[in-house]
């Protein structure tokens, strides 16, 4: 099952009087269960790709298809839609809700679905327990480590078990004990939720984990390596 | 919309100080502009209903030459009592007065008033004619305000000489004696004027059953005009303290322009600054899966909320504030007696339910405008900027 399909995707930004091209027509797809990685030097593309396939941006030619949606195509209700039900997101800065606590940050997805308190409650505390943070509920993230706080962003990213996370430099503020932590505990998930993971990085740490390897050069895939099948 | 209010409380009580500053400055616009309103609503109030007392009743009919501001139209404005009404006069339901130029000699200086007279057993009026009723020695009982009093230095007792013009324009001059002096809040009634018994007044006027003002007590009878005189109504009479209440209401309204454009800057000034600093925080709301317009939705309530908060802070320490001064009034820091105008010593303000309403209202929807102004940037944010909070 296709979760991503990339056909032709360019992406130009104006920059001074010209134009800058961000992706050179980038053909790629990535089925259901991936745990793959964009890898690439800083300017090489990867996090545009990952903007464009989170609906956070839009294709300037080509067409990128995420789960059936054209990104292009859907308009601002719908892109917020696709977002709501089945994309995940992970930043480089955790980007959580500095005066929610834990189990706030953790539920507001859950809010935008209009879930029943109890099925909320449920959820949040299940995916409390994936990243093992059942005793920080409480806790507002000015509280919390660095590792603590982007188990939170992955608790709230799975929460509603989406079909696809997009984790833009996830390990990028943390130290290699954490970086493990929080890769083997994506991985763990994603082998049991069946969810797809495209990464964006070039850190070593985070490289090691992915089961597939496109590197990314000048805005074209430059190889696309797969380590190994699920 | 719920949702958005969960969170716009959440955020507001995490944000601390900084939402309790903005709360306590717009809790204070709502006591101060709910109090001032009701310090106008409470004069306008005690002013009607002073002058319904002391000088208008429920209406007027004026001998059709009379006019208050020309004293050279007294002379002529008196006429006997129209048939009409001579039936509301017997009962009691319309009071005559008749009045006539004189002049006054206290402590040897001269004074020009204007002499009244009024019936004893009048009770439409609140001044004590019964007080006229008294047999003195050597003078005419005759009762006065305790304006006039205080500044013509007169007592209660005191014999003063009074000048008149009977209507065959012969001068003549007796002594009256202050049996009583009455204290109103309607300098109208109070200055330049004497009181003396009615039908006494016609015999030295040589004016007999001649009146020159019909006062009637039940304002809600339809009158009709009668030849000869002027009806006056008590919207008619009463237009002046309307048109001075007006007037304050401007003034007030530009203090209270001032005092809600003081805590809508701070409102304003938080919103623009929690969007500037707040930019990941409206990259993530979009990136799990809100639209721009539901994020602007969000900023909007979050400072509308401000409103509400404020009111229910300014309900705690204003409800018994405004209790209180319901109770004891507000005493004018200035003699009152000489702004000329029917205003009491101590205001006591009349709250309605119309007035807190409106003003919440008008404060809600301000805010409301003011949070929204600063938010509309949220629409034009490009979120893949927002959420690394790049936007300059």
């Amino acid at each position: 099952m296709e979760i991503i399909k990339t056909t032709n995707l360019t992406k130009r930004f104006p920059m001074g009087k010209g134009e800058f091209t961000a992706l050179k027509g980038i053909d790629l797809t990535f089925g259901k269960g991936e745990f793959a990685g964009l890898i690439g030097p800083s300017g090489s593309g990867k996090t545009t790709l990952l903007n464009i396939v989170g609906s956070l941006d839009v294709p300037s030619d080509g067409e990128a298809l995420v789960l059936g949606n054209s990104i292009g195509k859907l308009n601002a209700k719908q892109a917020a839609k696709l977002r709501k039900e089945n994309l995940g997101f992970i930043f480089q800065s955790y980007n959580l809700l500095q005066v929610h606590t834990v189990y706030e940050n953790v539920e507001f997805p859950l809010l935008l679905l209009n879930l029943s308190a109890s099925d909320r409650k449920k959820m949040v505390l299940d995916a409390l327990e994936w990243v093992g943070l059942t005793d920080k509920i409480k806790s507002k993230p000015p509280q919390l480590s660095g590792g603590e706080c982007q188990r939170v962003a992955i608790a709230r990213a799975m929460v509603k078990r989406p079909s696809l996370v997009l984790a833009d430099e996830p390990t990028a503020n943390l130290d290699a004990a954490n970086s493990h932590h929080i890769l083997k505990t994506m991985e763990k998930l994603n082998r049991e939720l069946q969810t797809t993971f495209l990464f964006a990085t070039h850190d070593d740490k985070v490289i090691n984990y992915l089961r597939r390897k496109i590197f990314l050069l000048d805005g074209k895939v430059d190889k696309d390596e797969v380590i190994s099948s699920n | 919309m719920k949702l958005a209010i969960k969170l716009a409380i959440r955020n507001l009580i995490g944000a601390g100080l900084r939402t309790w500053l903005n709360v306590i400055v717009l809790s204070f616009s709502y006591v101060v502009i709910i109090w001032m309103n009701g310090v106008m609503i409470g004069w306008e109030e005690q002013a009607k209903h002073d002058m319904k007392n002391w000088q208008i009743g429920g209406g007027q009919y004026w001998h059709h030459t009379y006019d208050p501001y020309d004293p050279f139209t007294i002379t002529d404005s008196h006429a006997a009592i129209p048939k009409e009404f001579e039936d509301e006069v017997a009962r009691g339901d319309m009071e005559p007065i008749l009045i006539v130029q004189g002049t006054i000699y206290p402590q040897g200086r001269m004074q020009s008033i204007a002499i009244k007279g009024i019936r004893l057993n009048q009770s439409i009026f609140s001044q004590p004619t019964h007080k006229l009723d008294t047999v003195v020695e050597g003078g005419i009982p005759a009762i006065i305000g305790a304006m006039m009093a205080r500044n013509m230095n007169i007592a209660k007792g005191d014999y003063i000489t009074l000048r008149w013009r009977d209507a065959n324009g012969t001068f003549d001059a007796t002594e009256v004696i202050i049996v009583d002096i009455f204290a109103s809040n309607v300098p109208a009634i109070e200055q330049g004027q004497i009181y003396i018994a009615l039908d006494k007044l016609q015999e030295m006027a040589l004016l007999q059953d001649h009146v020159t003002i019909l006062t009637y007590r039940n304002d809600k009878l339809e009158r009709s005009q009668v030849e000869g005189w002027t009806l006056k109504t008590k919207e008619i009479l009463t237009k002046s303290v309307d048109d001075l209440i007006k007037t304050k209401s401007i003034g007030l309204t530009v203090f209270y322009f001032i005092l809600l454009l003081l805590a809508m800057l701070a409102i304003f000034d938080t919103m623009v600054l929690s969007i500037f600093r707040r930019q990941k925080e409206i990259g993530t709301y979009i990136a799990l899966g809100y639209t721009r317009k539901e994020v602007v939705g969000l900023f909007t309530v979050e400072g509308a909320m401000y409103s509400i908060l404020a009111a229910l802070v300014g309900a705690v320490y204003g409800l018994p504030f405004l209790g209180w001064q319901a109770k004891v009034g507000w005493s004018m820091p200035i003699d009152v007696s000489e702004l000329g105008m029917a205003i009491a010593q101590t205001l006591y303000p009349v709250y309605s339910f119309g007035l807190v309403l409106s003003t919440i209202l008008i404060v809600v929807i301000t805010t409301t405008i003011v949070s929204y102004w600063p938010s509309r940037k949220i629409a034009k944010m490009n979120p893949t900027e927002a959420l690394r909070g790049k936007i300059q």
